[in-house]
């Protein structure tokens, strides 16, 4: 995990310039509308989670109050308050996976990472989380992987892409 | 083959491309509207179409939009609600997927019959890969002229955004969505005043579905009653429906509304049977949020009259005996599935979604939760049956927004319909440990409750 890494917590240019255009797009004034989309691209560049810091220096971006990034990023579940590993493994629990095995998709990751659902390895390489329906009910069961979706899962199929991204170091896609 | 008004060319390869787009006849509907329609004309013939919400309350959209509040100089909005966070239901990613342009033009149709200038598409952060999508649809409309200054030279103009969420299905109800696009975190606002008359940035707004967009553009294609002809009474048009479950076929089928559900379930054309033939034990007709029906009441009402793929027909008997079409989630399960544990799982996605405004919806549904985890681990209780019913009865129609009630609908029509499965898991006690709730995802499932 990368907590302990001083980073410089700044965009560059390139990621500015989309800033800036995202809040275009809003109306005078109204440029709080552009905290989500920007929140999303903060957790992107910085490992994958919102530290303080990060919250902070969007606010600075948006020039609001701190408090105000803070009361949003914690609403909603897709921002992680705290680091995650370098991929981060999200299994639906809900109805329909659930009818089509969602729960051995769970447990085997489990066996296989030695983790429980919340943790994240040792090496930091993966963290487990379970999610609620993520509108992939057809093709159950179903994980996301940063913003990647896996879908069809058999046990084979998890094992044989657990196994790729370990030995490839994958790091998620976030946006 | 039914009628297929949205789907039709799904399968072209590149429809997701503009030009594939318009050689089946796309942004046609944009032409005919800026050309030849005044607004107000647009307005009527979405109301004579009959076409009603496709986010799950079925509200008549022509009526929705004539409700919109027009005073002078303040900006109108169109907002298209894609937060398809609904358990069970996933055709607007399917729409948005495949036929991205289909949605943007009936986004700038709409937005001309409403006299918006701005609109806003607001997706689930989860649909990333959507929003790209969307986003390179958006791109070549604005290089064709379809977006921006001057549409097809007749002086209207229209920007619309794709605006990504972050993972609260709250945000589907519309004012959560709205509180939601300005910044914030998702809390309903207490109603009135409604979106029509204070929205997006306290200006007046219209929110609709995916879905209910996209149909606008048949509409005004070929009118509002060609469009009214298609269904059957009230429930005009077709609807999308997002089939999962223990079915051999799981997916997306736009549907001419009225089509019998034993028809849905076991034709080949749609659900194609139950998976490895077994019994059909229950379904959950509209998402989550609707009342789970027992086999024999979804393929029959009351009356014993076929039950239909409708408003109306999936209504029947009330919550007695009926349940809603809602957004058209429609979740098989056969007889193996434990009722229980399929409730369990919603309940804990309310509770897990719950914004926590209203104290009988944030404490009600974790006592639900809780309740039905004490059941399933066999210390659950005869009384702990009672507790649940009278829990949801105090959170129904108690609450700010309706997620009170979708929280509480499940529980109500698990118990009503399958009261013994609840009484047998407290027989059972700690023995019920040792059963397996679940499918298995190698090859044939193993029986989980009988
Ligand atoms: C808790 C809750 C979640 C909702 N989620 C959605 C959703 O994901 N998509 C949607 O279109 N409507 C959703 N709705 C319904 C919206 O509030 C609104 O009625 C709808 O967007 C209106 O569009 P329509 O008339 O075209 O259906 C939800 C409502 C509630 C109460
Ligand atoms: S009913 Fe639930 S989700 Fe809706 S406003 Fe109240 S607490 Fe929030
Ligand atoms: S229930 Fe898992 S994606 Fe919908």
């Amino acid at each position: 995990m990368h907590t302990d890494q001083k980073r410089d917590i700044r965009f560059d240019e390139q990621t500015m310039e989309t800033v800036r255009k995202i809040i275009k797009r809003y109306p005078e004034g109204k440029h709080k509308s552009a905290l989500i989309p920007i929140l999303h691209i903060a957790q992107a560049e910085f490992d994958g989670w919102l530290s303080p810091e990060v919250m902070d220096y969007v606010a600075e971006i948006l020039n609001i109050q701190s408090i105000e990034v803070y009361e949003v990023a914690s609403f909603y579940s897709m921002f992680n308050l705290k680091p995650v590993g370098k991929c981060l493994i999200e299994v639906c629990r809900t109805s329909s996976c659930w009818l089509r095995g969602a729960e051995d998709v769970v447990r085997h990751i489990e066996k296989k990472l030695h983790i429980s659902v919340g943790e994240t390895t040792s090496d930091g390489m993966f963290t487990l989380k379970t999610v609620e329906c993520l509108g992939s009910c057809g093709t159950a069961p179903m994980m996301q992987v940063g913003a990647d979706y896996y879908e069809n899962l058999t046990l084979d199929k998890v094992d044989e892409l657990l196994d790729q991204w370990k030995s490839e170091g994958k790091r998620s896609r976030y946006c | 083959m039914g009628k297929k008004l949205l789907l039709e060319h799904v399968d072209v390869p590149g429809i997701n491309t503009l030009s594939v787009y318009r050689q089946k006849g796309g942004y046609r509907a944009l032409e005919k509207a800026l050309r030849t329609m005044t607004p107000e004309a647009i307005v009527e013939e979405v109301k004579v179409s009959g076409l009603r919400g496709r986010g799950g309350a079925g509200f008549p959209t022509g009526m929705k939009w004539s409700f919109l509040a027009k005073p002078e100089g303040v900006p109108r909005y169109v907002v298209c609600n894609a937060d398809e966070s609904e358990p069970g239901t996933f055709k607007d990613r399917y729409l948005m997927e495949k036929i991205p342009h289909l949605l943007i033009e009936g986004m700038i149709v709409s937005s001309f019959a409403l006299g918006a200038k701005t609109s806003f598409i607001y997706i689930r952060g989860e649909y990333f890969y959507v929003a790209r999508i969307l986003e390179a649809a958006i791109a070549e409309a604005y290089e064709a002229g379809l977006l921006g200054k001057n549409i097809l030279n007749s002086g209207f103009d229209h920007d619309c955004y794709v605006q990504i969420g972050a993972g609260a299905y709250i945000c589907g109800e519309e004012t959560a969505l709205l509180e939601s696009l300005e910044g914030k975190r998702g809390n309903p606002r207490i109603k009135p005043p409604f979106p029509a008359v204070a929205g997006l940035y306290s200006c007046p707004t219209v929110v609709n579905n995916v879905e209910t967009i996209a149909a606008v553009v048949p509409i005004v294609n070929d009118g509002g009653a060609a469009y009214a002809a298609v269904g059957i009474g009230k429930s005009t048009g077709t609807k999308l429906i997002s089939a999962s479950g223990h079915i051999k076929k799981p997916g997306v089928y736009e549907i001419e509304l009225g089509v019998p559900v034993e028809e849905f379930i076991y034709s080949d054309e749609y659900c194609g049977g139950i998976l490895g033939d077994r019994k059909l034990k229950a379904v959950v007709a509209g998402g989550s949020s609707v009342p789970i029906l027992p086999a024999d009441l979804i393929l029959k009402t009351a009356a014993g009259e076929p039950r239909l793929m409708s408003y109306e027909s999936l209504a029947d008997g009330g919550f007695a005996s009926g349940t809603m079409l809602g957004s058209g989630g429609f979740i098989v399960m056969d007889e193996t599935s434990s009722i229980v544990k399929n409730l369990y799982t919603f309940t804990r996605f309310y509770h897990h979604e719950s914004c926590g405004q209203c104290s009988p919806c944030r404490e009600g549904t974790g006592w639900m939760e809780k309740i039905l985890h004490r059941i399933l681990d066999g210390d659950g209780t005869m009384k702990d049956i009672d507790l649940l019913w009278d829990i949801q009865s105090k959170i129904e129609g108690k609450t700010i927004c309706p997620l009170g009630d979708a929280a509480a609908w499940p529980v109500a029509s698990a118990i009503r319909h399958f009261r013994a499965e609840f009484e047998e898991y407290v027989r059972k006690g700690h023995s019920i440990k040792d059963v397996k709730h679940y499918y298995t995802t190698q090859g044939l499932p193993e029986p989980a409750y009988s």
